[in-house]
């Protein structure tokens, strides 16, 4: 557990300091903790756990958008799971409950549940759809059809500043979309 | 847009650096604290003998207590949109104005007075106190807040409270230039009350514009 967070801690240094592909892969490593934490979150008040991905890709956007309030002296974990607890009682509170989760519950998930499959989610891709034009096509581009920032600013005629401004704004508005909900 | 499509533009994003919360916080209350001075002088101005009164401790006790409160509140609500951080340290701070606070009132108590205790908790300005505070701390607490939702704050209510504090303490200092009551008495049952009202309010508007 330690050791897992410790690298965690050290990516999100590394990311800071520039480096891209430690973000990425950090990503992709604390996803399938955070599934398994919102599957159980779910599971414990008693909701089908099919929207486990949709707050998944809520607490990712938080993650992604409110970094820059880690300390990069401190441990990342504490950080994340506060995030994601705090990700989960909102959605859960959406949907109708009121509910107390254990902060236990973000902090032992069993390696082995991480192998759980994902289920589609919905909410983001629907809130896509009503993004202003520009934001939407350099998201479709980037996300969808893996392009990187380059090529999607020659594909779109857009300069590649253009195109990091329009994904930043899309991803902010994403958030904000699922926040109003 | 499946989970790893979502991670891939998250990634690509990441040249993207947002300015440190407190760099945000101090521009907005650099806006915000002249708004307040304005409104100040138009409105309320110094009292006519600010110059003298600068000699006496318990008009000066005043501003000790309204800044401790300030920059503990400050360094609380920093804290506070960082999560996981502990909060405990920088919420002991707060007790640096009530402290201030309670050994001033002991002094007045013990002190010879011209006037009855009750006389000096009633003061003669208690009803422009109320009003002015609050009033003073809207555009303080707008900018609080503004500069607060750059951060991540977990706990939005708390968080919305201490916002209060921070805009009702730096509203509280410019109006102590302004009111001719000094007593600390004066001070912790009507000062009290205007900041507690802000920060009543701070916790409800909190509760909708602070969450992540």
């Amino acid at each position: 557990m330690r050791e897992r967070e410790s690298e965690w801690t050290e990516l999100m240094r590394q990311a800071n300091a520039g480096d891209g592909a430690a973000y990425h892969r950090l990503l992709n490593v604390i996803t399938p903790v955070l599934r398994a934490t919102a599957q159980r979150g779910l599971a414990r008040a008693g909701q089908p756990t099919d929207q486990c991905e949709d707050i998944v890709q809520e607490i990712l956007l938080a993650v992604h958008l409110k970094r820059h309030t880690w300390d990069a002296a401190a441990p990342f974990g504490p950080w994340l799971f506060t995030i994601a607890r705090n990700k989960l009682i909102d959605s859960l509170r959406k949907r109708g409950r009121r509910v107390f989760v254990d902060i236990d519950d973000f902090t032992d998930v069993l390696p082995a549940e991480q192998a759980r499959e994902q289920l589609p989610a919905g909410e983001v891709g629907t809130h896509l759809g009503s993004l202003p034009q520009r934001q939407r096509e350099v998201l479709q581009s980037i996300a969808v059809e893996s392009a990187s920032i380059r090529e999607t600013a020659a594909k779109l005629s857009m300069s590649e500043g253009a195109v990091r401004v329009a994904l930043h704004r899309g991803l902010a508005n994403l958030a904000a979309k699922l926040r109003r909900e | 847009m499946d989970t790893n499509e979502l991670v891939r533009s998250l990634a690509a994003d990441h040249g993207y650096r947002a300015r440190a919360v407190s760099t945000v916080l101090a521009i907005a209350l650099v806006v915000a604290v002249p708004v307040t001075g304005a409104m100040f002088m138009t409105r309320l101005g110094m009292r006519p003998d600010f110059m003298a009164a600068t000699g006496s401790p318990f008009f000066m006790l005043k501003f000790a207590v309204t800044i401790a409160l300030v920059i503990a509140s400050l360094a609380l609500a920093v804290g506070l949109v960082r999560p996981g951080t502990p909060v405990r340290k920088a919420a002991w701070l707060l007790a640096i104005p009530v402290a201030l606070l309670t050994a001033a009132i002991a002094a007045d108590l013990a002190l010879p007075q011209t006037s009855a205790w009750s006389t000096r908790l009633v003061g003669s300005n208690s009803m422009v106190c109320l009003m002015a505070i609050p009033m003073l701390s809207l555009p303080l607490l707008i900018a609080t807040l503004i500069g607060l939702r750059h951060g991540a704050a977990t706990r939005p209510m708390l968080t919305g409270a201490v916002a209060g504090l921070i805009a009702g303490g730096i509203a509280a200092t410019f109006y102590a230039a302004h009111c001719i009551d000094d007593s600390p008495l004066f001070v912790v049952t009507w000062y009290g009350i205007a900041l507690a009202l802000v920060a009543l309010v701070g916790a409800v508007a909190g509760r909708w514009a602070l969450r992540i």
